[in-house]
C-alpha cells in the first residue's frame, strides 16, 4: 500500500496526460462511430492550431484570457473554494473596463492602461468577493451562488449594452474604447494579430505563484483550503481568507475579460465571455492548481479551442472539443480510475 | 406606479398565471426530488443540470424518430439514468469529487447534445417541431369558469410530479429502504457497521436522481411545446438544487420551494406582457435576472436554519 501511496503522490504530471490521451481515444471512437475519418479530424486541429503564422498567432491570442480564467479557478481551488463563477466575474470586469476606457480620449497610454487593467480586476474582484462574502457570513454554497451570480451578470450586460451603454446603430454591443486604453500589436498577419496581453496574462502566473508559494496571504488561503478548522484553530480567520480568496480569484477573471477588451474586440460584446469561465475548470484541473502547470494547460485547450474551426471545416462539428474536455473534467474526477490503470499497466500482468 | 398595480392584479386575476405556475414548477419539482435522492444518500449531484439537458434532448429525438412521444420519453429516462449511472461510478467507485464529477457530467451533456442536434438535424440552435406527450383533458371541467383554464388542460407529467412527491417521501420516511438512504447519508461507517451496504444504497439514490431529473429534463422539451432548443436547461438545475436546500432536503419542502421559484418565474413572464406597463424591450433582461437574485437571496437566507445530511459529498472508502 505505502509503495502505491508513493506513485499517487508523483503522478501530478503523468495522470492528466493519460486523462487528455484517453479523451481523444474516445472522440476518435465516436468519429468512427458516425463514419468520420479521426486522423483528418485530429490533422485539421493540428493545422488550424499550429499550421501557419496566423493559426499560432490565434491560438495564443486564445490563450491569454484561458491562463486567467484557468489562474482564476485554479486559486479558488487551492483555498478550497469551487469558483464555478469565472465567467460572471469576467463580464462584470469587462463591462466596467470598458466604461471606463470608453471615458479615456484625452487620457495619455501610461495612465489609461493601468487604469483598465485595475479597474477590471476590481469589478472581477467584487463579484467574486459577493460570493465570498455570502459564504462566509451566511453559509451560502459557493458553487449555487457563483452560478447565479453568472447569470445575473449575463442580463445586466444585456440590459447595459442593449439600452444605458448601446453603441449607435441598434446592435447588441457598447461603445468602442479609447485608443490610448487599447494593447500595442505585436505582430500583426492579415486580420490577426498578437496584443500584448499575452505579457499580463504570463505576469498574472508569476504573481499568483508568488502570492501562492511566498505570501502570508497565500500560506493563510491555503491552509483555510486544506483543512479550515485547523487553521481557525491556528488564529487564521476562516470567513476573511473566504472573501479574500474569491476577491483575488474574481480579479484573475476580470482581468480575463479586459484583456478581450484591451486586444480583441476594443468594446464589450454580447458573446465576449463565452466558455472561457467554464474552460477555466478545465484548465486549473488539467494544470493541477498549479501556475506553470495551469499555463501549459492553457495553451493545450486555446489550441483544442482554435483548431475546432478548421476541425469543424473538415466536417466534424466543433462541440466534440466540448466532450474532450468533459471526458478529461470526468477523468480528473475519477483520478482513481486513472490511477488504478497505470498501476495495472505498471505492475504487468504477473501480478494482476 | 398605477400602472404597476393594475398590472400585478392583473396578473394575479388571470387562470394563466397560474397554470404556467404549475407548467414552470413541475420541472423544478422533478430536478429538487431527484437532488433529494441523491444527497439523502450522501451523494452531491450537481450534474442534475447536465442530466436534465440530455434528456430534454433525448425525448425530442425519441419522438422525432418514432413520431410517439412516450417513446421520447423512454429515450430520455435511458439518457438520464446513463449520465447519473456515470456520477455514481466516478464518486461512489472510485470516490472522486462530486462536485468535479458533476461538472464533467454538465460539459459532457452540452458537448454530446450540442454534437448530436448537429448530426441528426442538421444544424445548431434547434431541433424541428416534434409531437408532443398529449395534454391531459378533463372533460366538461375546462368549462369551469377561471379552474377550468387553470387546470382543465395539463401535461400528465404535471400530476406525475406531483404523486412523486408523495412517493418520495413516503419512500423516504416510511420505508426500510428510506432509512437505510437517510443512514448512509448521515453515518456511513454506522450504517456500514450494521451491515448496510453503503455503495449500493447510493447507486440506488444517485440512479432514482437521474430518473427524476430526466422526467424534468423531458417535461421541458416535450411537455408542452415538443422542441429541444440549445442548452434549454438554462440553469433550472441549479436553481433545483437551491429548492431543495431551502426545503430542507425533503420531498414536500422542495416540492413548496419549487412552486415558489415558478411562481416567480411565471409572475416575470406574465408583468412583462402586460400592456398598461409600456415596457421597453430591453427591460426583458432586468426581469429575467429575477429568478436567480430570488435563488441567491433565499439560498443565503435559508441556508442557516437547513441540514444537509452530515456525510453529503464525501466518498465513503470502505476498508
Amino acid at each position: 500500500m505505502s509503495k502505491l501511496k508513493k506513485f499517487y503522490m508523483n503522478d501530478k504530471i503523468i495522470s492528466p496526460l493519460i486523462a487528455i490521451v484517453i479523451s481523444f481515444i474516445i472522440a476518435a471512437i465516436v468519429m468512427i462511430l458516425i463514419g468520420k475519418n479521426p486522423a483528418t479530424a485530429y490533422g485539421a486541429l493540428f493545422y488550424g492550431a499550429f499550421g501557419t503564422e496566423g493559426a499560432l498567432i490565434n491560438n495564443i491570442m486564445k490563450a491569454t484570457p484561458l491562463i486567467l480564467t484557468g489562474l482564476a479557478v485554479g486559486f479558488g481551488f487551492r483555498a478550497g473554494l469551487f469558483n464555478i463563477g469565472a465567467n460572471g466575474q469576467l463580464i462584470i470586469g469587462a463591462l466596467l473596463a470598458t466604461y471606463v476606457g470608453s471615458q479615456m480620449q484625452t487620457f495619455p497610454f501610461y495612465l489609461s492602461i493601468p487604469l483598465m487593467l485595475v479597474v477590471g480586476m476590481l469589478g472581477g474582484a467584487l463579484w467574486g468577493a459577493l460570493a465570498g462574502w455570502l459564504k462566509a457570513a451566511r453559509g451560502a454554497h459557493e458553487v449555487i451562488t457563483t452560478i447565479m451570480l453568472n447569470y445575473i451578470a449575463v442580463f445586466i450586460a444585456n440590459y447595459v449594452v442593449n439600452g444605458p451603454f448601446q453603441a449607435p446603430g441598434g446592435v447588441p454591443k457598447s461603445p468602442e474604447i479609447a485608443y490610448s486604453a487599447r494593447f500595442p500589436n505585436l505582430v500583426t498577419t492579415g486580420a490577426t494579430w498578437l496584443s500584448a496581453g499575452i505579457f499580463v496574462a504570463l505576469a498574472a502566473v508569476v504573481v499568483v505563484y508568488i502570492i501562492i508559494e511566498k505570501t502570508k496571504t497565500g500560506y493563510e488561503v491555503k491552509a483555510v483550503g486544506f483543512n479550515p478548522y485547523a487553521a481557525e484553530y491556528g488564529g487564521i480567520s476562516i470567513s476573511k481568507n473566504v472573501v479574500l480568496a474569491m476577491a483575488i480569484s474574481g480579479a484573475l477573471a476580470g482581468l480575463a475579460g479586459t484583456m478581450q477588451v484591451m486586444g480583441v474586440y476594443y468594446r464589450y460584446l454580447g458573446s465576449l465571455g463565452g466558455s472561457m469561465g467554464f474552460d477555466g475548470i478545465t484548465i486549473a484541473l488539467i494544470g493541477q492548481n498549479d501556475p506553470i502547470g495551469i499555463a501549459f494547460a492553457a495553451f493545450l485547450i486555446s489550441s483544442i479551442r482554435a483548431g475546432s474551426n478548421q476541425m469543424q471545416i473538415a466536417g466534424v462539428s466543433k462541440n466534440i472539443v466540448i466532450i474532450i474536455q468533459g471526458i478529461i473534467i470526468f477523468l480528473v474526477a475519477a483520478n482513481r480510475l486513472v490511477k488504478t490503470l497505470m498501476v495495472w499497466k505498471r505492475k504487468g500482468v504477473e501480478e494482476i | 406606479m398605477n400602472a404597476w398595480v393594475q398590472a400585478i392584479i392583473n396578473v394575479f386575476i388571470n387562470p394563466v398565471f397560474y397554470r404556467s405556475t404549475l407548467n414552470q414548477s413541475t420541472p423544478l419539482i422533478f430536478a429538487a426530488l431527484g437532488g433529494v435522492y441523491s444527497e439523502t444518500t450522501g451523494v452531491v449531484n450537481i450534474a442534475l443540470e447536465g442530466i436534465m439537458l440530455i434528456a430534454a434532448f433525448g425525448g425530442v429525438v425519441g419522438s422525432y424518430f418514432t413520431g410517439n412521444p412516450w417513446y421520447g420519453l423512454a429515450l430520455a429516462l435511458l439518457l438520464g439514468i446513463s449520465m447519473a449511472a456515470l456520477h455514481a461510478w466516478a464518486s461512489i467507485r472510485y470516490a472522486g469529487d462530486q462536485i468535479i464529477s458533476g461538472t464533467a457530467i454538465i460539459l459532457l451533456a452540452q458537448g454530446i447534445t450540442g454534437f448530436s442536434l448537429v448530426e441528426l438535424f442538421g444544424k445548431p440552435g434547434s431541433t424541428d417541431l416534434v409531437r408532443s406527450i398529449p395534454l391531459v383533458n378533463l372533460g366538461g371541467f375546462e368549462e369551469v369558469p377561471f379552474f377550468g383554464k387553470m387546470v382543465g388542460s395539463l401535461s400528465p407529467l404535471v400530476y406525475v410530479a406531483f404523486a412523486s412527491v408523495v412517493f418520495s417521501w413516503y419512500l423516504i420516511y416510511k420505508t426500510k429502504l428510506g432509512l437505510r438512504m437517510r443512514s448512509v447519508g448521515n453515518n456511513p461507517e454506522a450504517a456500514d457497521t450494521l451491515g448496510v451496504n453503503v455503495y449500493n444504497i447510493r447507486y440506488f439514490g444517485v440512479l432514482m436522481s437521474g430518473v427524476f431529473a430526466a422526467l424534468g429534463g423531458a417535461f421541458l422539451s416535450i411537455g408542452e411545446l415538443g422542441q429541444f432548443t440549445e442548452n434549454m436547461s438554462n440553469g433550472r438545475g441549479f436553481i433545483a438544487l437551491a429548492a431543495m436546500i431551502i426545503g430542507n432536503w425533503s420531498p414536500t419542502g422542495a416540492m413548496w420551494a419549487a412552486i415558489l421559484f415558478g411562481a416567480a418565474s411565471a409572475f416575470n413572464d406574465q408583468l412583462q406582457s402586460q400592456g398598461v406597463l409600456h415596457l421597453a424591450t430591453n427591460t426583458q433582461y432586468l426581469f429575467g435576472m429575477i429568478p436567480y437574485i430570488l435563488t441567491l437571496i433565499v439560498v443565503s437566507g435559508f441556508v442557516g436554519k437547513s441540514r444537509a445530511p452530515t456525510a453529503d459529498g464525501i466518498p465513503y472508502i470502505k476498508d
